[in-house]
């Protein structure tokens, strides 16, 4: 499952995730890191048995969890069933059923962002709430 | 025996009368033979369902009180054309938002006409004795026009040209995002289902033909613009009432980096008047070919990377320079079925009867590039023609001998006869400064940008501004170098002018 972990500002810095991992020798895949002015946002992939674990340190050190559900949106009003994303996508999340309408494989999604603006009726999104 | 479409008309009124789409003939020609299928049906039906640009509507506002001659017109910040009488305007789908850009455009403010959206309009004249007004805003829904009428100069095309991108950049196009080194190829079209292609001699199709149009019964008004019937890229402009369309079958679109464009569904059933359409209606993924485009050079004639047709685009990944490469379609086939479907109801109900086309498309007839009369440079005018290289392997004290004996700060690296790299003066400053002695290979850049010989200066100087470089390889279809072309060689032209 991926996880959305928040880093508040002033604590950027800290090896936090290295901490944790070696703390507990749980296994994490990075799948996007992103840093600014207000925060840092990791991405992270781990095997579910060892996300209450992973939660619990984390929360511990002030740093917030999320549990990422949809990681990527489609508006099916939106959709025309085109595939324009299916060749942009590295991860395969897009595919087509027997009867050319568009499938998602959402799990796969590393939110990449490249389909979003392939997209010609703007269907896709990662923070969207109309989804299928 | 030979129908003519009267009679299939007689059946149709009659309840009689026998239609399939074209993916289902193809199977029954196969399987019965094509003299047998056109003594079974009378009708094939096609549909297509993708992005044609070429696309707008009419529209009658009805006289204002005090009246307006009407010579320019906002609709939600896009303008519609209004140089016709004084309150007709032509809305193109391609004409974008003044204030949103291309997230909006002349496609969506149709999609909301249609949905029954309230559309602001903001008109200006410059006043005449008979029309006295000058300014003009009202809020108007589809209802309230008197004509809405979409005539369309370029659609459904016979088939369409594949993309894909050999830079080293992602680009964005009317065919999508392309990413870059050939990683992913777009195409658009129906294939099996793409009506002209199910009557590729254009015996039925034609003027006065009766479609399936966004939802509404349109006729066939003729020959599109750049209709290529020599080439087997055909194109029909198209005509229906915008008032009888539905959002199932028009859409607004917004390409990345491109623009605005309209998603429409447009199926045209095709009359079995005898073996030979059958035959003809029979056609598959596999007979219809086209050639994938490489995308990245600005040029008109891009060339093609290879042939292919639609079967192996639709598969998902086709061969490209030995790799496998994903692909995507720009055009929905699941809507395209909805169509042939939805046009195969309407048949079979009764509710839609054929047209006589009276007018067929012109034969044997191509299109002409523009004709231009102020040229723009193209890089083999102004590059330097004499080509200085150096191997991958010399030292790099030889290449700089080299620059200094040519009065050159760059030069193409190669190996075996192909470019590998590119060298500069800055280059070999850095080694020197640093104290490393060593090969051109370990002190030049390997990803080196490159230009070819006839293409125009202009998209050049914006290449290499772009990848912020100051001189770029020239290099022919076969990786050869042909020469170099310069920043100091494009400022020349300024300081010169344009035509020594």
């Amino acid at each position: 499952m991926k996880l959305k972990i928040s880093f508040p500002d002033e604590r950027v810095k800290s090896p936090i995730l290295s901490e944790i991992i070696l703390k507990t020798g749980i296994l994490v895949s990075i799948v996007s890191s992103h840093v600014d002015s207000t925060g840092g946002e990791i991405i992270i992939e781990v095997i579910d048995k060892n996300y209450e674990t992973i939660k619990t340190e984390f929360e511990s050190r002030g740093v917030s969890v999320k549990l990422l559900n949809t990681l990527i949106c489609r508006n099916k009003e939106e959709c025309v069933d085109c595939g324009a994303c299916i060749s942009v996508c590295p991860s395969k999340v897009f595919s087509f059923a027997e009867d050319w309408s568009l499938e998602t494989d959402t799990q796969k999604c590393v939110r990449c962002g490249l389909c979003i603006d392939m997209c010609p009726h703007q269907a896709l999104s990662i923070e969207g709430t109309d989804c299928e | 025996m030979a129908k003519t479409i009267a009679e299939i008309n007689e059946k149709i009124a009659s309840g009689n009368v026998c239609v399939i789409t074209a993916e289902e003939m193809s199977d029954l020609v196969d399987n019965i033979g094509a003299e047998k299928a056109a003594e079974e049906v009378d009708v094939v039906t096609t549909g297509t369902f993708g992005a044609m640009c070429s696309s707008g509507v009419f529209l009658n506002f009805g006289h204002s009180e005090t009246p307006i001659k009407i010579t320019k017109m906002f609709m939600n910040d896009v303008e519609a054309y209004s140089g016709i009488a004084a309150v007709d305007s032509y809305l193109g789908a391609t004409q974008i938002s003044e204030k949103l850009g291309i997230k909006y455009g002349g496609a969506h403010v149709i999609e909301d006409l249609i949905c029954g959206k309230e559309v602001e309009v903001v008109a200006h004249s410059y006043g005449t004795d008979c029309y006295p007004r000058k300014e003009l805003t009202t809020t108007i829904t589809l209802a309230d026009l008197n004509q809405a009428i979409m005539v369309n100069p370029r659609n459904v095309y016979q088939r369409y040209d594949a993309a894909t991108n050999g830079s080293k950049k992602i680009i964005h196009t009317y065919m999508g995002k392309l990413l870059p080194d050939y990683k992913n190829v777009t195409y658009s079209g129906a294939g099996i289902l793409s009506p002209l292609s199910n009557d590729p001699t254009y015996r039925t199709i034609g003027a006065g033909t009766k479609i399936f149009m966004g939802g509404a019964e349109g006729t066939i008004v003729g020959e599109g613009t750049q209709c290529s019937t020599a080439s087997g890229y055909a194109t029909l402009m198209t005509a229906a009432n915008l008032k009888e369309m539905t959002k199932e079958y028009v859409n607004a679109a917004s390409f990345e980096g491109y623009g605005t464009s309209l998603f429409l569904g447009i199926g045209i059933p095709i009359p079995i008047l005898d073996a030979e359409m059958a035959k003809a209606t029979a056609v598959r993924d596999a007979d219809i070919e086209i050639s994938i485009k490489d995308y990245s050079i600005g040029k008109r004639d891009r060339p093609t990377v290879r042939k292919a047709n639609y079967e192996e685009l639709r598969s998902g990944s086709i061969q490209l320079n030995g790799k496998e490469v994903t692909t995507s379609c720009m055009s929905s086939f699941k809507k395209s079925r909805q169509v042939a479907e939805e046009l195969k109801s309407r048949i079979l109900a009764g509710k839609f009867l054929l047209g006589v086309n009276t007018t067929t498309l012109p034969l044997n007839q191509s299109t002409k590039p523009m004709k231009e009369t102020n040229k723009t440079p193209r890089v083999q005018d102004i590059m330097s023609k004499k080509v200085v290289t150096v191997e991958a392997t010399d030292s790099f004290i030889g290449a700089a001998k080299l620059m200094k004996q040519n009065e050159r700060n760059h030069v193409s690296v190669v190996s075996e006869g192909k470019l590998v790299g590119i060298i500069t003066s800055w280059d070999i400053s850095k080694a020197v400064a640093d104290g490393k002695i060593d090969t051109v290979e370990t002190c030049m850049t390997k990803d080196v940008i490159t230009c070819s010989p006839d293409e125009t200066v202009d998209v050049v100087a914006k290449r290499l501004a772009e990848f912020k470089i100051s001189a770029i390889p020239v290099i022919d279809e076969k990786q050869n170098v042909v020469g170099m072309l310069t920043s100091e060689h494009i400022s020349r032209l300024f300081t010169r002018g344009k035509h020594e």
